[in-house]
């Protein structure tokens, strides 16, 4: 670990205004009182407590600062994501953990004051790295936002974007095939077999939120993002979906954000809790869920923030 | 399955090819943004290079002798008829006494401008003192001396393809060497009305009359602007009388500029029988045509004030007519004055409108009033710039130059007041 | 007395009325300390009585000077001897215009006789009876109203209530101007519109392609018709928006992308008020820029190529006009591309999308109708320009669809037909007044549709 921290790669996303930023290599490595709960002052190690790491490991956080300009927005966080496997991402608003997400496919880079130090690995190849190609990148690691958002096109063309732009498609039929399969993992074939021409947005939110995730599955990527995918959904969409989870951690190593501890207590193994930038804890969720180490992650999952 | 390709494959098969199309698309938007501002530098560039040298403006010293016999032909001092021209080539042919012949004195006289006769005459006029003296003064010479000593004629051209005679040159350079002839800030553009004579033309009559035409346009359109605005955003049901009135000045504002000097000209002067060529008329035009800019941004000035402003005046027993003056208007101030200043500076880049109510006329004393006959500064360079003389092409541009000047402080002072005025809510 | 002299003595009876209304309302109720007695603010008093002195006689005041002149022209036109009486209408107006002029001692193109004297003094005459009439009416109705008012002053009276009432009708006139103004400009150029389809049928103006506007002065002259069809025009104009289009769409459309998605802040921060800067130059500097740098580079460029280039272009008009269009297009497209909900740019760049396919694919087909709506626009900007074709483009009727030759457009006969000598009611005037109903009513097609089309646009995002 303290060689990972000596040749920590400083990514500087765009070279804008923000040049100057307060990053002292100590600053995060202190412990830190931070303000808890209801006022009282809770020690919030540098370690995580729990087991940041897992079996086969797929996806490897380590030691992952973010800055916004000068607002240090995730501290030294480091957390592996294993294959065929559901980690939940939870905590207070403004935590980090959507950030966090972000990261993992490099969405950060569209923030043009976002700067990511650290190393990700996914399959072993620094995703941070020169030679890798976001675009490539974003290929293999998907994602699924919390608002719906389906493109202003046809249910078809929107599951066929992805297909089209990577060129995974070599013919009609084939192209056809892809949309078929994806429609029918996401579970929406049934509903929408027989309107593929029309607009995406025309459906209602879950089934849209269902088309985002046909949408993200038709590139066949390796890991799924899932920033808080229920949230704008009512109860019997969100059913839907963490059910639509359950089948598709069969083959990919997926990650979500979620608000709602019974959402990640049913679809996660794992969970990992954030608090203004840390990674708490993190374990099996059974583990977390009944015996959380960590004071602030008790506070957190037995309702106490209120 | 071992020939099939993964997907992974695939995607890193198409990259190379994707990341030439990004390269491309990239600097194809560089280069379309780089079009707009390399014109932009061209523009002034050209017109820098083109228009600088007309401030400054060549000058003949001469030692003219205020002859009494020519100045009170009667014994009495004659300001009307007086040959002060002559008084000029007298001084003209004692500075170059071997000029010979009617040709050669008449080309001879040609060198100086016939301002310097004027200028006598407002000397005399002003001093009757000077009456029998002699006085070295300077006098404006003509355009194409002026031009030749800018550099502007190419003496080594053939006599027929130059304004200039040999002779001409000769006597110009023999002018030149005794150092009579010097460049000096060129006064008269700021001073003089138009003039057929490009080396007394100057700007000072199209500024008055702009000057004149925007004081009405400001008078009307701010006032009837904010009223209006204030009338659709506080006040106006949302019926089909609003729904109209807004429709109507979105697409008045879109409305070609021409198509308001049609209406100028249809209404104003031959239906009201106002005066034509006038600034009060121009004014009239300008103030319909910024009228809708004006609304527009008074209405999003408006629209800005929070409503918890006008809630906390109304819980507080103030009529909706109080709180509009007492609270909105002041609040919305500000950006209603930077929407009047642009509205302005539009309106006074306007020319189209201005042709079709007669300020196009050539118009040599300075307006006045608001209903002299006068032209504007952009309808100026519009006359000039159809003038086939060299020396007037060189004044255009130095027109343009003070026109941008004054555009360029109105929308400075637009966002000072901005900046210094701005409220964050 | 001048009308301005006018003016400002009701603007000093004003100020007098609203401090003798205001200290009258407050002595009914027992002095300044009382005030709470009154049903408003002593003020409103104030104001009351100054509205009834000053509305009224402003209202006669510019009513009288508005049908003045009418009425005076026909008292001295009823004064002349039988022999003017007969005169057709055109030559009554020319003289009337010159014993205007005579009286006002201004230069007169007619020979002055003894009859015109006569006719230019009694104008003199009647004019200042009438100053005088109208300065003792206007005063006396002000005193009037004071009067008036003064006695409606009440402690009861809802001051404050009248006032405002006044206020807003005020209000609504003034938000009314704009509609009366569309509706001055449509009767306008419709009555002389119609006039002019009079005298030449509406088929050969729409369709004719011959226009050479140019009637002889005497009837028995040659060629004397003029000929009136205008497809040339339309043709020239449509010739050079394209151009202006052809340079202006692409470059805005590529610039407002740039900008929004590749450019840092800081540039963007350089290139759009260099951008605005272009969008506020006037007209006729574009113009000016257009002629004398711009036609003969096009024309040297031409010719070095081959091509026969006329020295007043529709190319080097089109160009010029173009650019002064880039920052219009790239401006609306901004609008459009900034209202394209962030969530789509995510979810195209989340699947793996290059930017510039986020853009292509996702962004542009997104913001299209709000793009086209601002091209739209920008079209009808393009059409209704006059300055640069004035003096880039040129007056050749030419029908031809070549960017080298000289066109000309409605615009500029429009001008050209206006500017200078113009005998009224001929139909080479009123040409141009038909003319200006054509523009008149395309632009605002392509402004209706445009604005609809962009407004339509944010609301589906909103």
């Amino acid at each position: 670990m303290v060689a990972i921290e000596q040749d920590r790669k400083v990514t500087q996303l765009k070279t804008a205004a923000m040049t100057e930023t307060t990053d002292t290599p100590t600053e995060h490595h202190v412990d830190l009182a931070v303000p808890g709960y209801h006022g009282q002052e809770v020690e919030l190690g540098r370690e995580t407590v729990g087991n940041v790491r897992c079996d086969n490991a797929f996806m490897v956080a380590e030691n992952v600062n973010v800055y916004y300009g000068d607002n240090h927005a995730i501290r030294d966080v480091t957390l592996e994501i294993g294959k065929k496997q559901v980690v939940a991402l939870i905590g207070p608003s403004g935590c980090g953990k959507s950030t966090f997400l972000r990261c993992l496919n490099r969405m950060n880079d569209t923030i043009e004051t976002a700067r990511v130090t650290g190393n990700i690995l996914l399959d072993g190849t620094d995703i941070y790295s020169k030679q890798q190609d976001p675009v490539a990148l974003r290929a293999r690691v998907g994602i699924v936002f919390q608002k719906p958002n389906p493109f202003p096109k046809s249910i078809y063309d929107n599951v066929a974007y992805g297909p089209r732009i990577h060129g995974l498609a070599g013919d009609r039929s084939e192209l056809d095939g892809i949309v078929h399969s994806s429609l029918e993992r996401a579970g929406l074939l049934k509903e929408v077999k027989d309107r593929l021409e029309e607009p995406g947005t025309s459906l209602s939110g879950g089934q849209q939120q269902r088309l985002c995730i046909a949408r993200t599955i038709a590139v066949n990527p390796e890991v799924i993002l899932m920033d808080e995918p229920c949230s704008a959904l009512d109860p019997i969409a969100t059913a839907r979906i963490e059910d639509l989870m359950d089948e598709l951690c069969e083959d990919y190593a997926i990650v979500i954000v979620t608000h709602s501890m019974q959402q990640a207590a049913r679809v996660s193994r794992r969970v990992a809790y954030f608090h203004l930038g840390y990674l708490v804890e993190v374990d099996d969720t059974d583990k977390v869920f009944t015996n959380p180490q960590h004071k602030l992650t008790e506070d957190y999952i037995t309702g106490r923030i209120g | 399955m071992s020939t099939e390709l993964t997907t992974r494959q695939k995607v890193e098969a198409g990259l190379a090819r994707r990341r030439r199309k990004e390269f491309t698309f990239r600097l194809v938007g560089m280069f379309a943004t780089a079009v707009g501002i390399l014109f932009l530098v061209i523009f002034f560039a050209t017109l820098l290079g083109k228009g600088s040298s007309a401030f400054s403006q060549t000058f003949l010293q001469l030692n003219v002798e205020f002859n009494e016999d020519v100045l009170a032909p009667n014994g009495e001092l004659d300001l009307i008829y007086a040959d002060f021209d002559g008084l000029i080539r007298t001084a003209l042919l004692n500075e170059l006494p071997d000029v010979s012949g009617r040709g050669e004195r008449r080309e001879l006289y040609r060198l100086v401008s016939i301002g310097a006769g004027y200028q006598i005459q407002e000397m005399i006029a002003q001093n009757s003192e000077l009456m029998g003296t002699t006085q070295s003064i300077w006098v404006p010479v003509s355009a194409n001396v002026d031009m030749l000593m800018k550099g502007n004629i190419d003496a080594s051209l053939d006599e027929s393809l130059r304004p200039l005679s040999d002779w001409q040159i000769g006597w110009i350079n023999k002018l030149d060497q005794a150092g009579r002839l010097d460049k000096k800030f060129n006064t008269a553009l700021f001073t003089n009305g138009d003039s057929r004579e490009p080396e007394l033309a100057g700007i000072k009559g199209a500024t008055m009359g702009s000057f004149f035409m925007l004081v009405v346009t400001i008078a009307l359109s701010f006032p009837i602007g904010v009223a209006a605005a204030i009338y659709l955003e506080e006040f106006a049901p949302k019926n089909r009388w609003s729904d109209l009135i807004e429709v109507n000045i979105n697409n008045l504002a879109a409305v070609p500029s021409i198509v308001f000097g049609l209406l100028g000209l249809a209404v104003f002067i031959n239906w009201m029988a106002l005066p034509r060529s006038a600034p009060l008329v121009g004014g009239l035009v300008l103030t319909l045509l910024t009228l809708p800019v004006i609304i527009i941004a008074s209405r999003a000035a408006i629209k800005a004030v929070p409503p918890s402003i006008r809630e906390a005046a109304l819980g507080l027993g103030a009529s909706q007519m109080q709180v509009v003056f007492h609270h909105v208007l002041p609040l919305a101030m500000p950006g209603m004055l930077t929407g009047a200043i642009i509205g302005m500076s539009r309106a006074l880049g306007e020319s189209a409108p201005l042709l079709m109510i007669g300020m196009i006329a050539f118009v040599v004393d300075v307006p006045g009033s608001f209903t002299d006959p006068s032209t504007a500064l952009p309808v100026q360079i519009y006359l000039w710039a159809d003038s086939p003389e060299r020396a007037f092409a060189e004044r255009t541009s130095a027109a343009i130059i003070v026109l941008l000047g004054f555009l360029l402080l109105m929308n400075l002072t637009a966002v000072i007041i901005r900046k210094r005025m701005e409220r964050k809510w | 007395m001048q009308s301005t002299t006018l003016i400002l003595l009701l603007g000093f009876f004003s100020i007098g009325a609203f401090y003798l209304g205001r200290g009258h309302s407050l002595s009914l109720v027992g002095g300044p300390g009382k005030g709470m007695a009154l049903h408003s603010l002593p003020g409103y008093y104030g104001y009351f009585v100054a509205i009834w002195v000053v509305l009224p006689a402003l209202t006669l005041l510019l009513g009288w000077v508005l049908i003045e002149p009418k009425i005076v022209t026909a008292l001295v036109v009823s004064g002349l001897p039988d022999s003017y009486q007969s005169l057709s209408a055109g030559e009554l107006n020319l003289l009337v215009n010159n014993i205007r002029n005579l009286a006002s001692g201004d230069v007169v193109s007619i020979a002055i006789d003894e009859n015109l004297r006569g006719a230019a003094d009694s104008f003199n005459d009647y004019l200042a009876k009438s100053r005088q009439l109208l300065a003792v009416l206007v005063i006396g109705l002000a005193a009037l109203g004071g009067a008036f008012a003064w006695r409606k002053i009440h402690p009861d009276l809802r001051a404050r209530n009248k006032v405002e009432g006044v206020v807003r009708w005020a209000l609504i006139g003034a938000s009314s101007i704009a509609v009366f103004t569309t509706i001055g400009i449509v009767l306008s150029v419709l009555f002389e519109a119609l006039m002019f389809f009079q005298k030449v049928p509406a088929t050969e103006f729409l369709f004719g392609t011959t226009w050479s506007p140019q009637t002889a002065i005497r009837a028995d002259q040659v060629g004397s018709s003029g000929s009136f069809g205008a497809v040339p025009l339309f043709a020239g104009t449509m010739l050079i928006t394209g151009i202006a289009m052809f340079v202006s769409v692409p470059v805005g459309l590529m610039t407002a992308i740039y900008l929004a998605e590749y450019s840092t802040s800081r540039i963007r921060g350089i290139a759009k008020p260099l951008l605005e800067i272009l969008a506020g130059i006037p007209t006729v500097v574009y113009g000016f820029f257009a002629a004398l740098t711009v036609a003969p580079w096009v024309r040297k460029a031409g010719e070095s190529a081959g091509f026969e280039v006329a020295s007043e272009s529709a190319l080097a008009a089109g160009l010029v006009m173009g650019i002064m269009i880039i920052p219009l297009v790239s401006s609306l497209t901004d609008d459009a591309i900034n209202a394209v909900p962030a969530s789509m740019r995510d979810g195209a760049l989340g699947l793996g999308s290059t930017r510039s396919e986020t853009m292509t694919k996702v962004i542009i087909p997104a913001a299209l109708p709000g793009i086209v709506g601002g091209i739209l626009l920008a079209v009808s900007r393009a059409i209704g320009e006059t300055m640069i074709v004035v003096m880039a483009a040129g007056l050749a009727a030419n029908l031809t669809a070549n960017p080298f030759e000289a066109v000309t457009t409605v615009t500029v006969q429009i001008v050209t037909l206006l500017v200078g000598d113009q005998e009224f009611d001929s139909a080479k005037t009123l040409a141009a007044f038909a003319l200006g109903l054509m523009l008149f009513v395309v632009t605002l097609i392509l402004n209706v549709i445009g604005l609809h089309v962009v407004r339509k646009y944010r609301e589906q995002y909103e």
